[in-house]
């Protein structure tokens, strides 16, 4: 009964009141960062009279009126439409990305006695059964494989709009869909294992652990120090997966729209929204993976796991320093994920979007190549080095390379323009 | 017509191996962004007009709304001679002429209108005028309207614009042509 009743609520916490809220901004995100970045101002404007004033929170309200809109419009199918399949397939992409949220840890473990009021609601037994609860919803020992089958089943969703709206644009966007995340479901996998090897567990919140340690220098054995390379090919091969900026070929405006042409109102909607929570299990993802999850280093180790900076100070404000543990990894980690997703939507906004062999050549002959290689020298190196010092010795070493090849790169000239004869 | 090939742009090893370019690309990107985010608002390079509330002032050739002008005694100074309904392409203005009550002119418009949804601004009709008496001048556009009605303007709204510089006249007009004193339409 304990067991069900924390885990629904961590579930409505973390998945109804981070991820989809969070989803819900970066729709709004995307269309002001987008903006600045092209010197543009945005939606701004949206506005509600509160006592007759007029309240506009920076263009936030436009996250309201457009699900508002949303709900309101006709929700139409085509009457050559496979009925059942169009229906459901919105709901696939939804449904898969919010259970991926389960698997995530989102902050270090709270003891459950210290929790306000535990020791008047809960029986002795209760609190022996259960002395921590982890701030994740489910602890999965398959955890990172889970995850993958979830992220695969996802796909179903674009590929089943695509079929069912009998429409050819809409299946040829499914198509490039699964396609697409067929090649980079396998660059996907391989670029983790790297980091499987480093971490000796798929469970999540095992990877984020093992990422606490101190490895060089007082450097954190954080994913993006021992693996920077497997970060990068993961967050490309993630963002393919996601059919997002540079690689959104599915729903190619200018070519085919996608495999959501024919849908309207809050299905449509809903495919939106998946993509802006695929953004955002990403970043949850990638954090957990490479960004040591709620750790932040020289401020709040977690080298016992549920130790942190505020150990010293008994009772502040009279909560217990576990809880202010697991609050403060909650903010942590809630800052990071923003970050990535911020970071997402600023590539989508730099990156022309590949044309299709450029994007299975990506796939196939430069992604999958390189991730094996990542594992055999990943592999090589732990073997010689268990401290994985070495390791981290060897990531620095990349990131440094490619921070002076960056620096030092040749200097652009400006691309001849075409001599225009009018 | 003619074909233009482009050149096409080799690109360095450097420039192929990508993610140094991504790392630039996100660079400029990222540039915008803060400077538009951070920067002073007289100084970032934010290009939007906020519409409604700041207006960009139009350019002193612009060409707005027509507007007819009026004599000294406020009528117009329009003769109804159909010049700039024969010029338009768009056959946007209807006039009717009446026999005016002045002997020294011969007609005046008893309507005069233009249709601003079929109008395309191109100004021939103020090029046609043998009398000055219709200007673009006003630096106005034309206001928006719901009813199809409302776009058709008549004599007595192109009356009552103003030029530019706040009178019924427009930029050095010269009322020496009042009445039919002959003297011929001066240039701008």
């Amino acid at each position: 009964m304990f067991l069900l009743i924390t885990t629904l609520v961590k579930f409505v916490v973390f998945a109804l009141l981070f991820i989809l809220p969070l989803a819900a901004v970066l729709t709004w995100m995307e269309r002001r960062q987008s903006a600045y970045s092209q010197d543009r101002l945005g939606p701004q404007r949206a506005e509600i009279r509160v006592f007759g004033h007029p309240v506009r929170l920076i263009g936030l309200l436009h996250v309201v009126a457009d699900g508002l809109k949303s709900f309101f419009k006709e929700s139409f199918a085509p009457s050559a439409a496979d009925k059942v399949l169009f229906a459901l397939a919105p709901l696939i992409g939804f449904v898969t990305t919010l259970c991926i949220v389960a698997l995530i840890p989102f902050g270090p473990d709270l003891e459950t006695a210290s929790l306000p009021g535990a020791r008047w609601l809960l029986s002795q037994e209760t609190l022996r059964a259960y002395p921590v609860i982890p701030l994740q919803v489910a602890r999965l020992d398959a955890g990172l494989l889970y995850v993958f089958a979830l992220g695969s089943l996802s796909i179903y969703g674009a590929a089943l709009a695509g079929w069912a709206s009998n429409n050819r644009f809409a299946l040829l966007g499914g198509l490039r869909a699964s396609a697409q995340s067929i090649s980079y479901e396998i660059a996907l996998g391989l670029t983790t294992v790297g980091m499987l090897i480093v971490c000796g567990s798929t469970e999540l919140s095992e990877i984020v652990h093992a990422q606490g340690r101190d490895v060089l220098f007082g450097l954190p054995a954080w994913g993006i120090v021992v693996q920077p390379l497997a970060a990068v090919l993961f967050l490309t091969a993630a963002i393919a997966e996601c059919k997002r900026g540079p690689f959104d070929l599915p729903e190619g405006e200018p070519e085919i729209i996608g495999y959501f042409v024919e849908y309207s109102s809050m299905s449509f909607g809903l495919f939106m929204l998946t993509e802006f929570m695929e953004v955002a299990v990403l970043g949850a993802l990638f954090t957990t993976m490479f960004l040591g999850g709620s750790d932040l280093p020289w401020v709040m180790r977690s080298d016992g796991w549920h130790l942190g900076v505020w150990q010293g100070v008994p009772d502040f404000l009279g909560l217990s320093p576990s809880l202010w543990n697991g609050l403060a990894g909650l903010v942590v980690f809630g800052v990071k994920v923003f970050l990535v997703s911020a970071l997402q939507l600023q590539i989508r906004w730099t990156l022309p979007r590949f044309r299709y062999d450029q994007l299975m050549h990506l796939g196939w002959k430069i992604l999958l190549p390189l991730a094996l290689v990542n594992i055999f020298v990943t592999a090589g190196l732990v073997y010689a080095d268990q401290s994985l010092r070495l390791l981290a010795l060897v990531g620095v070493a990349q990131v440094a390379i490619f921070a002076v090849v960056v620096a030092l790169g040749p200097s652009h000239k400006p691309i001849p323009a075409p001599a225009h004869s009018h | 017509m003619t074909i233009h090939v482009r050149e096409r742009v080799s690109f360095s090893a450097y420039e192929k191996s990508y993610l140094p370019e991504v790392v630039r690309g996100l660079g400029i990107t990222l540039r915008h962004f803060f400077a538009n985010l951070l920067g002073r608002r007289a100084t970032r390079p934010l290009q939007t007009v906020r519409y409604p509330e700041v207006r960009r002032i139009y350019p002193p050739r612009f060409r707005g709304q027509h507007r007819l002008l009026p004599r000294a005694n406020g009528s117009p100074r329009c003769v109804a001679c159909y010049m700039c309904a024969t010029a338009c392409p768009a056959y946007c203005i209807h006039i009717i002429a009446a026999e005016s009550p002045d002997p020294q002119i011969e007609k005046y418009p008893a309507a005069f209108e233009i249709d601003m949804l079929r109008c395309i601004l191109c100004g021939l009709c103020v090029e046609a005028c043998p009398e000055d008496a219709i200007r673009m001048d006003s630096g106005i556009h034309t206001p928006p309207f719901e009813a199809r009605d409302d776009a058709v303007v008549g004599r007595m709204d192109l009356l009552a614009l103003l030029g530019r510089n706040g009178t019924p006249a427009a930029f050095g007009a010269q009322d020496t042509r009042e009445g039919r004193s002959g003297a011929a339409p001066s240039a701008f």
